[in-house]
Parts: C-alpha cells; structure tokens; sequence
C-alpha cells in the first residue's frame, strides 16, 4: 500500500474521531451550563481546553455558551472545530478514495454536506440535534467502516489512527479536569463536586457504562480507573491502546516487521495493565497524564517513520 | 435538421421504437422524478468536478439527462471501423514525426506545422515507445448532422477525459430505470476498466520481468478530473498515485509504500506533459518526478500517453487527419472532417473575416468551449472582437462551418424536446485496438444551444449501441 494512503487514513481517522470527541465535550459543556450553580463559564472554558482550542479564544476573554458553540462547530479557521476536523477528514478520504468502501464514502460525504449547509442560527435554536447528528455521523462512518471493509492493512491503519486519537482525547479530558479528581480534601461532598465527576463521564458518553460497571455512587478514584485502567470502556486509556496493539500486531504480522511503534505500544500496555490507580494518585495523576500525553505524541511519530509518511 | 429520435421528421427511427414508447408511457412527472433520483445518486458518490476561476461551488455536479442517446447496431458497426482507422493513423504520424518525418518528407503536411508547434516535443524524436504507441487512449468527438453523416470535431490523444461519466450513467440508468433493461438489447460498457488495464498491462518497458505494475498517476484531488481518476484506478484495481509517492532510482519507477520501496512499469498518466519531470520539462515546476523522463526513454517505465503526443491532436493538425489516413494506411477516411479554414494562411482568413457571422471560430490551443465565438449566435460587437484577435495572432484561431448537430430527446423545463448533442468514443490501443461498445454522449441542454460542454451548461446522457 502507498504510504500517503497509509497516512490519509491514519489521520482521516484521527479526524474523524476528534469531530465526535468534541461534539460530546461541547454536549458535557450544555448539560453543565444548566445545572444550578452558575458556574458555565468555567466549564465553557474547560471545553475549550480540552478540545484544544485555547488559542482561539484571547485569554481573560469571558468565555459564553454561543461563542464557543461557534467556534467549536463551525469555525473553519479554528483547527479544532468539527467543520475543520470533518473538512480535513474528508479530503483525507478524497485522496484515497479508492481505499475506503462506497458506503463510508458516503456516509463521510452526506454528513460533511450537511454540516457544510449548517448555519449559526440552526446551532442557536437546536444545539441537542446539531450535536446528535454529528455524533450520528461518525457512528455511521465507524458502523460502515465495521462491516464493509476488508481486513486488511487499510482497516490496520485506520483503527491506529482511530484509537490514537481517541486516547489522545480523553487524556486531554482528563490533563484538564484532572484536579476534580484528586482525593478529597473536605469532608463533605458537596453537590458540585459530583456534577464535575459526572461530567467526565459525560464528555465520553459513559454515565450508564460507569453505573452498570461499578453499581454504586460516583468517586474520584472510580471514575479515573474508569477512564484510564478499565480494559472494557472503549474510551479508556487501556482500551484504546489495546486495541492499538492489536491492530500494530496485525500490520507486523502482515509485513513480518516489527518497528519501535510496536515495543512503545507493548510495553505502555503491559505497563497499564500493572497499574492500580492508587499508585497513579500517589505518583501524582498529573505527571501520569503528561507523561501519557508524551507517550502518544512519541508514538505518532514511530509510526510514521516506520511506515514511511 | 436532424434528430436523432425523429430523423427528418418522419416518423420515430426504428432504434428509438422502445424509448419513444417510454417517454409516452412514463409521462412528464416520473421522468422528472427518475432524474432527481440521478442527481442524488451522483451526488451521493460524489461526481463532481471542479470549476476553476468561477467563484462558488467549488464541486459541481454535471447534469443529467435521463433519456438515453442510441446507436443502432449497424450504424455502430460503421463508427467503429471509422474510430479504428482514425486511432491507428494517429498513432503512425506520431512515430512517423518522431522519427523519419516522411508524411512531411512526401510534402503532405508542412514541416512548420509539425516541428514548429509548441506541442511537438523534442525529447521525444528517436524514442521508441513499446508497441510504437504513443496514444494510448484515444477520444474522438463526433457529432451527426444526418442519417448517415457523421463527422469527426476533434481528437484527443492525449488524456481524454469523460469515460467515468459513460460507466456512471450507464450504472445510474440502471438503477433508476431498470425497465429498460430487461430485453437485453443494450451492450454493456462495463468491461472498459478491464480493457484499458489490459491494454496498459500489454505496453510494458523492456525492463518489467513479471507481471507489469500499473498505476494511475493523478495532480492530486484538487484536479478537475480527480474523481475519475480515483475511480478508474478502483476499477482496474491499480494504485492511484500521486507525483510524489513516486521516485526514479537506477533507471527504474519506485512508488513509495508502508513497505517500502515498489516497482512501477506503466504509468496511465493524467497529468500533462509539463509536470512529468522537473529535470526534463519544467525546471521551475515543484511538480513530477525527477529523472522519470529517463527513465521513460531508457526503458525502465512506460508512460501513458507518451510525451509529445499532443502534436496529433493539434487543431491545425487536425485537418490532415485524412491525408494521414491516406498516407499511413492506403484506406479512405471512412469518419469525415468537418471543413476546416487556418487563419495563419492568407487566402483563407480573409475568407473567414468576411464570413463571422456564419462560421465557428475556436483557439487553436483553447478547450472547454472557452474563446469560442458561434458566428450565427453572435453580436456584431462580439465578431468585431473576434476579428481583431485573429488579425493580431492568426496562427491562434481555426474557423469551421455552424454544424447543425443533431438532437436528441431530452427532458427540458417545459417537456420532452430536443437538444444539440455530441459523442464522444473510447478507442483503447495497446497490442490490439479495443473499442467499448459506448462512449460519452454530451447534450447542450440550453434550448438551440451548440455548446456541449460541461463549462458551459452542458450535460450528460447514457449511450446505447444496440445489439443485433
């Protein structure tokens, strides 16, 4: 296979991924915004962080629900909104489209049109639908990638990307919230407290996982084995990189070559599955969560010189 | 004038019987129905091309028209021998004028026009393309003007471009309109891919010791034409490459993959000459790959079409496309020129000043249907113009007769009516010539409209060769 068809889906997938990611932080920044308290602005700002887009917005600049909608979805000069991200998905498709199958053409196709039609009024009337269809997007993208793709390279280098990116996500998630989750200080819980927990698990649409997975109340500690350590949650640290591994093993079987990007993906996973998050708390989360960031930045670049792009 | 569905005017032609009866059965509505169904079938997979300079859509769809265009069997039979002919003969003047020049020696074409052209290419005299073919996939525009006269507008020898659009409505005919398919009367066109892999496959260099590697060498998606070249690539089942996934090393063509380094032997190129390779064409040009010119002349790779075959589809060129028939073969031009005046001779520009306003006057160099004028739709502001640019650069301009092209049943605004149309075949030329029963029927869908291109509100249509 080329290597620029390598690399467009590595990073179509990348993008497509990222569309969605922000789509769920801008929908955790809605639900937050209404909640008692009065306290949006500072989530507004957090979205904004975690999505990457900081330097669109001028610092001590106050931060409101209709600014960063804007930017966040529609801005085709902000690099981290979802028109930005879908626009570069889809000239990444472009350039191999003879790579992809009809029907992820089609679906990547129909919903950048339609997002290409989306005016600022339809965000200020409807937001909910704005976001569920972006949200609907990508699951159609994934859904058609899952079952009309041939299992071969193409669909390696696509979950490589896919998962990359989504570790990379919910890692800046967590860098940017990562304080409402260090042990408690107080006593007392107070109510807003539990609303920032949740809305961890908001931004990676995980409320009822997270039930269903642990039964009882919200805790810090739960919440970040939750989204770091748990090998079941497709959003968690460990499951992404799994899934990575996998999909790398397959690429080495296939070309019966193993590269650095296969020793830093192994031994990340055999280090996360060592793990308990009581050693991460007391190393400090943190320097946990830098160094992870380190990690997948190191690794985007082993896989592009091992596979030439 | 002629339609093609009423002749003269006589009743409906035998080969139209089943479409006619179509068009009265389905009704207005339907019809109008099927099409949005096309449009958003197109739509969906993404058929557009690129308009340059013109602000807005950067994609846009060519239009439609449902009702399919028909060939019967034997007027077929009769283009097709005159596309061979016409295929083979370009191909002897190419070889000829890159090597010994005899058509030129024997006094039938003057050496100014060949050796002075700005599309013949030095480079390329002494080179010995595999096969001794240069073009490789010819595009002859044919338009009718009655019962049995067509006539040949112009070639393309170089990379026509169009042939997605004649799979695609075929395939969109299908879907939309399967009724019409059910007698099986209608020969297939999707075979074309495998031909033209077949016939690049059959032009290998000297160098290939297996089986050849074919790639589709494209600018990139940001050209006009991207679309097809993705999908003809996906059909052959070719890579689509791009300048710079490709390098020249030891005389050889590598592409560069997730394993490294891979042979390439045919390049189906559709960039133009000048973006080969920097080092042999265009020193400025940060486009092509450097040494691939080398490496074409060495033998390490072939290219598809050959550099320099743009010569033969030279406008003024065109005009001995009959006395090449002649001179290359020993046979009569069995497809006819349209009469064609040269402003660079004396004589017949003054003819062509005096008779603006009844003839057409196209660039020698222009395409598109762009510095055109249509004498007869014409102000006397625009011939002034016109007339003015011929005098300043008479080697620029041809003039030919106002065709009456026929036309063709389309659906239009107010009802079914006819539209100008052209035809455009596939002559694929490898080891032998292979001719996909088909090609690309244009339509002018502005009412007495003559300009077929796409640039200027012209459509599509499918294209149906009867069988026997």
């Amino acid at each position: 296979m080329l290597s620029r068809t390598a690399e467009s889906l590595f990073w179509m997938a990348r993008y497509i991924e990222r569309a969605e990611a922000t789509a769920r932080l801008v929908e955790m920044g809605r639900r937050m915004a209404m909640l008692p308290g009065a306290y949006g602005q500072e989530e507004w700002s957090s979205v904004v962080a975690a999505a990457g887009a900081g330097a669109a917005f001028d610092p001590g600049e106050r931060i409101g629900e209709a600014e960063v909608c804007l930017s966040l979805i529609l801005d085709e000069d902000n690099p981290s909104s979802i028109r930005a991200c879908l626009d570069r998905a889809r000239n990444n498709a472009r350039a191999v489209r003879t790579a992809l199958t009809a029907e992820m053409w089609e679906g990547l196709n129909d919903g950048w049109r339609w997002l290409g039609g989306v005016e600022a009024a339809t965000i200020q009337q409807d937001l909910p639908a704005t976001l569920d269809r972006i949200r609907s997007l990508s699951a159609l993208f994934r859904g058609a990638a899952q079952t009309t793709m041939l299992r071969g390279e193409r669909y390696d280098f696509l979950s490589v990307g896919a998962f990359l990116e989504r570790a990379d996500m919910t890692l800046r998630l967590l860098d940017v919230k990562y304080f409402v989750l260090l042990p408690e200080t107080g006593l007392v819980l107070d109510s807003r407290d539990r609303y920032r927990w949740i809305s961890l698990l908001q931004a990676t649409s995980a409320v009822r996982a997270y039930h269903y997975v642990y039964r009882g109340d919200f805790s810090p500690s739960r919440i970040a084995h939750f989204m770091i350590l748990n090998r079941d949650f497709p959003c968690s640290l460990a499951f992404c990189y799994s899934g990575l591994r996998a999909a790398l093993n397959r690429l080495a079987d296939r070309y019966g070559e193993r590269h650095d990007c296969h020793a830093t993906v192994e031994k990340a996973v055999r280090q996360l599955q060592d793990r308990e998050m009581d050693d991460i708390f007391d190393e400090g989360l943190h320097g946990f969560l830098l160094e992870a960031l380190r990690l997948n930045a190191q690794l985007s670049g082993e896989l592009s010189r091992a596979y030439h792009f | 004038m002629f339609d093609e569905m009423t002749g003269e005017g006589a009743g409906i032609r035998a080969p139209y019987s089943e479409i006619a009866a179509w068009i009265e059965a389905s009704g207005l509505d339907t019809l109008r129905r099927h099409t949005a169904e096309a449009e958003d079938v197109f739509r969906r997979i993404g058929i557009t091309f690129a308009v340059y300079g013109e602000g807005g859509d950067p994609e846009r769809l060519i239009p439609f028209d449902l009702i399919p265009r028909v060939f019967a069997a034997d007027e077929w039979r009769r283009l097709e021998r005159g596309i061979r002919q016409r295929a083979l003969a370009l191909n002897a003047f190419l070889q000829d004028i890159y090597h010994r020049g005899e058509i030129l020696r024997a006094g039938i074409i003057p050496e100014r026009l060949v050796y002075r052209n700005a599309a013949f290419e030095p480079a390329m005299v002494g080179v010995n393309p595999p096969g001794r073919i240069y073009s490789h996939v010819v595009g002859i525009d044919i338009v009718r003007t009655g019962e049995r006269e067509f006539q040949v507008l112009e070639d393309n020898c170089r990379t026509p471009s169009g042939v997605s659009y004649m799979l695609e409505n075929r395939e969109c005919m299908m879907r939309t309109c399967p009724e019409l398919f059910r007698g099986g009367n209608i020969e297939p066109v999707d075979v074309y891919p495998e031909e033209l892999r077949r016939t690049l496959e059959e032009v290998a260099p000297p160098a290939c010791d297996g089986d050849p590697v074919v790639a589709l060498l494209t600018p990139g998606p940001f050209n006009s034409a991207y679309y097809e070249h993705s999908f003809l690539a996906d059909l052959m089942g070719i890579e689509l490459v791009e300048p710079q996934d490709l390098f020249v090393d030891e005389g050889l063509c590598w592409m560069r993959t997730t394993q490294g380094p891979q042979r390439v032997d045919v390049l189906y190129r559709r960039i133009d000459d000048a973006f080969i390779d920097p080092l042999s064409f265009r020193p400025d040009s940060l486009l092509g790959v450097p040494g691939l010119f080398d490496a074409y002349r060495a033998g390490g790779v072939t290219l598809c079409s050959a550099p320099g075959t743009g010569i033969a589809d030279d406008k003024e060129v065109y005009v001995y496309v009959p006395e090449m028939i002649r001179f290359y073969l020993g046979q009569e031009p069995i497809l006819q020129n349209v009469p064609t005046w040269r402003c660079s001779d004396d004589e017949e520009r003054a003819w062509v000043l005096d008779r603006l306003d009844e003839l057409v006057v196209k660039e020698v160099h222009g395409s598109g249907g762009y510095g055109m004028l249509i004498g007869p739709h014409s102000s006397a502001a625009e011939r002034s113009e016109f007339a003015e640019k011929i005098r300043r650069d008479p080697e620029g301009f041809i003039a030919q007769p106002t065709l009456e092209l026929s036309s063709s049943p389309s659906l239009s605004e107010t009802g079914v009516a006819g539209r100008h149309v052209d035809f455009r075949p596939y002559c694929l030329i490898g080891r032998t010539i292979r001719l996909v029963p088909g090609g690309l029927t244009r339509v002018a869908l502005r009412e007495g409209s003559l300009v077929v291109n796409s640039s200027q509100g012209g459509g599509v249509k499918d294209t149906w060769v009867l069988a026997d």
